[in-house]
């Protein structure tokens, strides 16, 4: 357990070392100073830039903005959705592979351009080469960069003075791409590659194992997609038992960089925040407030996991080494926790163990994660954003109780604000209350579940959870690719991604329009332990009092009957 | 005298009515305005018609959900009990008000110099007409003075018995209808339309009528609308979660869990917090014009305070004696008391009353004047001759030097200096054409102020001091009064360009002021305190006015304000963080045939589900009635630093709401039980 916590400790350490003079250049980025990169990359910014006729200084109201990033994103949907659907008569594809039907190409389409990545269908046995690297790779990289993009947007908007514009969407996409995410993929697929990660072009190899069969194992460009499935929080893996494999992540070090990886530009955008704002305490408190989250998620999982499971006991069982279904020996329990809160922290849901198989509070710390709107960390981009939404209503209700209207950073939080981040908060709700409402009780809907009892019900919260919290991980349990199921998970992609992004950015356009009152002694202080308790307090009961009575349903029903012998 | 009381929160005068007006309330186009009483009245609704259809079916458990159903509805009485009572104090207060408005005789005039008049009903005045107002005439209506000086007794108006002076040109001009003329005449220009003097005003705003909701409180409406929404899809999936966990709860216990979940402390309590924050300001003696600016009060971040009447008391005083060499303190008190005896002016007087302070049981020496030389303003000089034909002088430096025939000496000199340099007036005081000394003038500040400013800083505000005087002068007083910072030599100019320039800078002013000039100041300025005794224009362009005319009262303003948004914010927290207890409570109850295992989560270990439920619907109801008081009072305020209240209301009212029902559910659950009404 001591050389578990350790780690933990360790991971903790690096994450923040790291995360904070990446914070910076994501600043220097974003307020289009010169960058380290500048020098290479700013004349290829510039001919993109060109080519596509944007001046990089005309800025876009909100409206506009969100305009952009809508169509984009409309754009790479219909674009991957005809790749899919068309790769049949589409060249680069060796293995003859069929068009995908229409519910599976919608939910693939939509899964990737909302920086998603459920894996409705079967990785390597589906896909053309073609739909890989023209379809989904590309997404990779630019839904990720669209998250950015929006959160450097909607940051300005909190720190403007008495400005109209945001900033530009296509400039900050390319340079999202540009100076972050393209040279980052590219040492991280350095790194892999050294580590042992296949990157070629051979299909596979075939083996002869110790017992004399032949085996057969599929290799390929896997390092480079590895290397942004881990960064951009976007976790569909090249193989599909994705980061547990060996090819994958082969070693110790390649599997604390890949967990570091997930958290990295998620964790920088807090500093990045502290430092547009000229005040890097208002970055570090809400880094606090995420990080305090994440440990006690993490707690709480392996906790779980490490207790091994209580209905073993009478049985001759081993379980010294805690709850080992689903998970990598490699690992072991302390990885394997590691890596699940992380992933669900962030919005990435890259896996290295098979959450299915947790412990029931072991499985609800992620699934709380990705309820409250991954927003512990989260996705890049749109865990900062999304956390914003809870940082104004925070600052609502406790502002209030200094005596003063409500403010942040010096803008009054008015109507306007509080209805678009109402509107941000029934996201959730919705997606996985709603939808998940509806696929615990619809016929079509309930052959897709594996179990019975409140381990069924997990089952589906947690794909829901994942869909609409745009994470993508999922109970392996859960067989989703059904008409059913890939229509209403592409419906609530949809919605976790888009109904948080346009009420945010006319938050963000809101805000920017507005005076910023200098703090004073009356103001309230949005840095220190007592905002930061206050956030997280926030976020765990509105989080709880909105999910507890599913969850109580679910992974805390499983949990009580498990410890009463009970089983379904 | 009309003595100022205030009304007790349970006054029979209020509750009475108030029982009855919450009924009227329960209409749903009234309740369409809360949105979270709305919802709670429709489900009161149909849990009524659930209940119905159960007893007309005779199935089982009909009389939990008869009693579910009825204290749903109590829940919604006792939030329009809450409103009611407000608004019912409110009334209180306007009754008394409205006594001195009854019509009254007017003596109308056809022209200023018309001889005669003839006499009309005070309710038939136009704005624009001409009034003559004498001895023991009542005010008919709003208007300016153009001719004469009266004193009036404005008591009825302010609560304050002395009389004052009210006359024509200048910033003392206006007067309020039912105000008593108790000497002299006036001619009075009306201003006001019949129903919408100022009298009017401040009866509708106390009555509630007029309330529209202010900027921030719609804010938290919405807060608390989306919060409804959120709880509405909770409550209604759970349904098909349970159904696939095998079981079924009647629709009755998800009402119930629906409207505990709901905000319904702070929505029932949010209108009656607004409507007792008004009162507050008119038990104040102020009246708001409107909502925000009360709201706009706890807001201000800058307090432009005009120098006289507010910090310093006006007139200027004898501060000190300084005397020159060879000269006893004794004798120059006893030259300065003797110079100044006929010197009516203040400053005179506080002369006479500093020396006799300083001579402690010397003889009056009143006797010993031969011939007293009264102050005048063209000589600035006051003196007297003594029996023995002694001249003594007092005043002004360059007169008293020129009386005397000589030039200041360099020690005289240094302490005339010193003493203009310090903010003060130095006055010399001469024996037989020789200068005795230098009496030191000062404004005085008023005692307790600093530390008035200091409690402000404490809270964030600045306090900017607004004077006529020049910079030096200023900067003493500043230093002295502790403000932080001053306008010296202001004109309405400079004050309005200083308001533009801190909101400039993102801060919200407040300032108050009486005069004509000060309208655009006023106007300007995000709080502008009109003093009641000011011009109409000055009234016209501030949104708040002080009927006390005590310019002082900005600084209670803003502490109205503030206390007004921490009330909201702290029952706020409170709702929300009770929601944790009633999920304990509830849900186990509603589980318990699914997983009978979840019954761990039963930590109150409540009688049965029943009873579980019942009590925290119970607990939901009686919680509004509870904090009625904490409602119409407002939360206790003491000026702090924003961390320090923030800390201290969050234990109090968000850990405390953690805390309370649990221990109400369960204390009402053992007497649910007791009394076996499950």
């Amino acid at each position: 357990m001591a050389p578990d916590i350790l780690q933990f400790i360790f991971y903790a350490v690096v994450v923040t070392a790291l995360a904070w003079p990446l914070g910076l250049h994501l600043a220097a980025v974003y307020e289009g100073r010169p960058t380290v990169l500048s020098p290479v990359l700013a004349p290829v910014e510039r001919g993109i830039l060109a080519l596509a006729g944007i001046r990089a200084g005309q800025g876009q109201h909100w409206t506009r903005y969100a305009l952009s990033v809508l169509a984009f994103s409309l754009g790479s949907v219909l674009l991957l959705y005809a790749i899919l659907r068309l790769q049949h008569l589409l060249p680069f594809n060796p293995q003859g592979f069929a068009a995908l039907s229409p519910d599976l190409a919608f939910n693939t389409a939509v899964s990737f351009a909302t920086n998603t990545n459920w894996q409705a269908y079967g990785g390597e046995t589906a896909l053309s080469s073609l739909s890989q690297m023209t379809g989904l790779t590309v997404q990779n990289f630019v839904s990720a960069g669209a998250g950015m993009a929006v959160c450097a947007a909607v940051i300005r908007g909190f720190l403007a003075r008495e400005q109209k514009v945001l900033g530009n969407f296509w400039v900050d996409l390319t340079r999202s791409v540009l100076y972050v995410l393209l040279p980052l993929a590219i040492l991280m697929t350095l790194f892999l590659v050294w580590q042992g990660v296949p990157q070629n072009l051979v299909a596979s190899v075939t083996a002869t194992t110790v017992e004399g069969a032949q085996q057969t194992i599929a290799q390929g460009p896997a390092a480079s997609q590895i290397a942004i499935k881990q960064l951009g929080t976007n976790g569909g893996g090249y193989f599909n038992a994705n980061s547990a494999v060996p090819y994958e992540n082969p070693t110790p070090l390649s599997n604390l960089v890949e967990m570091v990886s997930l958290l990295l530009i998620p964790a920088a955008f807090c500093f990045m925040f502290g430092r547009m704002a000229r005040d890097l305490r208002q970055g570090v408190a809400i880094f606090a407030a995420m990080g305090v989250l994440f440990l006690a998620a993490l707690a709480l999982t392996y906790g779980s996991e490490i207790a091994g499971n209580p209905a073993f006991a009478p049985l001759p069982v081993e379980q010294s080494a805690g709850n080992m279904e689903g998970k990598e020996v490699r690992f072991g329990v302390g990885n394997s926790a590691l890596w699940a809160t992380a992933t669900t922290a962030a919005s990435n849901g890259s896996v290295n163990s098979m959450h299915d198989s947790f412990m029931p509070l072991g499985a609800l710390a992620p699934m709380l994660l990705m309820q409250v709107g991954e927003v512990v960390f989260g996705g890049v981009g749109s865990g900062f954003y999304g956390m914003l939404s809870f940082v104004v209503l925070t600052v609502f209700l406790a502002g209030l109780m200094v005596g003063r209207t409500p403010e942040y950073l010096g803008k009054k939080i008015e109507a306007r604000e509080v209805k678009l981040a109402v509107i941000a908060f029934l996201v959730m709700p919705l997606g996985v209350l709603g939808l998940g409402a509806l696929a615990a009780v619809l016929p079509v809907s309930l052959a897709s579940v594996q179990d019975a009892g409140p381990h069924g019900l997990s089952e589906i919260l947690y794909a829901y959870s994942s869909a609409t919290g745009n994470n993508g991980s999922a109970f392996a349990g859960f067989g989703a690719g059904t008409p059913y199921h890939n229509t209403m998970l592409g419906l609530a992609m949809l919605l976790g991604r888009f109904v948080y992004i346009v009420p945010m950015l006319a938050m963000a356009g809101a805000l920017a329009g507005k005076k910023a009152a200098p703090a004073s002694s009356g103001t309230f202080p949005t840095h220190g332990p007592l905002f930061v308790t206050l956030l997280v307090a926030v976020i765990l009961i509105l989080g709880g009092l909105t999910f507890f009575p599913a969850l109580a349903l679910g992974p805390i029903a499983e949990h009580v009957s498990m410890l009463a012998g009970q089983t379904f | 005298m009309r003595t100022k009381q205030d009304i007790s929160l349970f006054d029979r005068r209020v509750t009475g009515p108030a029982f009855t007006a919450a009924f009227a309330k329960l209409a749903p186009r009234a309740m369409a305005r809360n949105p979270v009483m709305f919802v709670t009245e429709v489900v009161a609704t149909l849990s009524t018609l659930l209940f119905l259809r159960d007893l007309a079916l005779g199935a089982d458990g009909v009389a939990i959900s008869g009693q579910i159903a009825a204290w749903l509805w109590f829940t919604v009485y006792f939030a329009n009990f809450a409103e009611a009572m407000a608004e019912g104090r409110g009334k209180a207060r306007a009754d008394t008000l409205r006594a001195t408005q009854s019509e009254t005789p007017a003596r109308r005039l056809a022209s200023l110099a018309a001889e005669t008049h003839e006499v009309v009903s005070s309710r038939s005045l136009k704005p624009g007409d001409l009034v003559l107002v004498a001895v023991d005439d009542l005010v008919p209506a709003d208007g300016e003075i153009v001719e004469g000086i009266a004193s009036v007794d404005e008591s009825a108006i302010t609560g304050e018995s002395a009389p004052v002076i009210r006359e024509a040109g200048g910033d003392r001009s206006a007067v309020t209808g039912g105000t008593r003329v108790v000497s002299d005449w006036i001619k009075v220009r009306v201003t006001a339309k019949p129903g919408e003097s100022f009298l009017d005003r401040m009866i509708a705003m106390v009555e509630g009528a007029e309330r529209q909701k202010t900027p921030n409180e719609i804010a938290l409406n919405i807060l608390l609308a989306g919060m409804t929404i959120i709880f509405l899809i909770v409550v209604v999936t759970l349904q098909p979660f349970i159904v696939h966990s095998g079981a079924f709860v009647p629709v009755i216990f998800l009402v119930a869990l629906l409207v505990t979940l709901i905000p319904t402390t702070i929505g029932g309590l949010l209108s009656a917090i607004g409507i007792a924050g008004m009162d507050r300001l008119v038990k104040a003696n102020v009246i708001a014009k409107s909502g925000r600016a009360v709201e706009a009060a706890g807001d201000v971040d800058v307090l432009l305070l005009d120098k006289t009447g507010t910090i310093t008391f006006g007139a200027r005083m004898a501060d000190a004696f300084e005397t020159l060499p060879g000269i006893a303190p004794r004798e120059m008190a006893e030259a300065a008391l003797l110079a100044s005896l006929s010197d009516e002016t203040p400053e005179g007087r506080s002369i006479v009353d500093f020396a006799r302070r300083q001579l402690a049981r010397m003889p009056d020496g009143a006797d010993r004047v031969a011939e007293a030389i009264p102050f005048s303003a063209n000589t600035r000089i006051s003196g007297a001759t003594l029996r023995d034909g002694t001249a003594l002088r007092k005043g002004a430096a360059d007169a008293i030097l020129a009386w005397c025939g000589t030039t200041a000496a360099p020690e005289l000199r240094a302490l005339v200096e010193a003493i203009a340099r310090s903010g003060g007036t130095p006055l010399l005081v001469a024996r037989d054409k020789r200068v005795l000394g230098v009496v030191h003038l000062k404004d005085i500040v008023k005692p307790g102020i600093r530390e008035r400013f200091a409690e402000l800083r404490r809270m964030g505000v600045r306090t900017v001091m607004v004077t006529g005087d020049n910079p030096l002068t200023a900067a003493a007083i500043a230093a002295e009064a502790g403000v932080d910072d001053f306008l010296a030599e202001a004109t309405p100019e400079r004050k309005l360009e200083l308001i533009r320039r801190e909101q400039a800078e993102g801060k919200l002013v407040a300032m108050c002021g009486d005069g004509s000039n000060d309208a655009p100041a006023l106007a300007q300025a995000d709080v502008g305190v009109a003093m009641n005794t000011g011009t109409p224009a000055a009234k016209e362009a501030g949104n708040l006015i002080d009927l006390d005319s005590d310019p002082t009262k900005l600084i209670e303003i803003v502490l109205v304000g503030k206390q007004l948004l921490i009330s909201r914010g702290a029952l706020t927290t409170f709702s929300i963080a009770n929601d944790v207890a009633k999920y304990f409570a509830i849900l186990p109850a509603l589980f318990v045939t699914a997983y009978p295992a979840l019954d761990a989560l039963d930590v109150m270990r409540l009688g049965s589900p029943g009873s579980a439920i019942l009590s925290a619907v119970i607990f939901n109801a009686l919680v509004i009635i509870a904090l009625i008081p904490l409602a119409l009072r407002g939360v206790a305020y003491r000026p702090a630093s924003a961390a320090s209240l923030l800390r201290r209301n969050l234990l109090v009212y968000g850990v405390g709401g953690l805390i309370v029902p649990f221990l109400g559910i369960k204390a009402i659950d053992i007497i649910v039980n007791a009394a076996g009404i499950v």
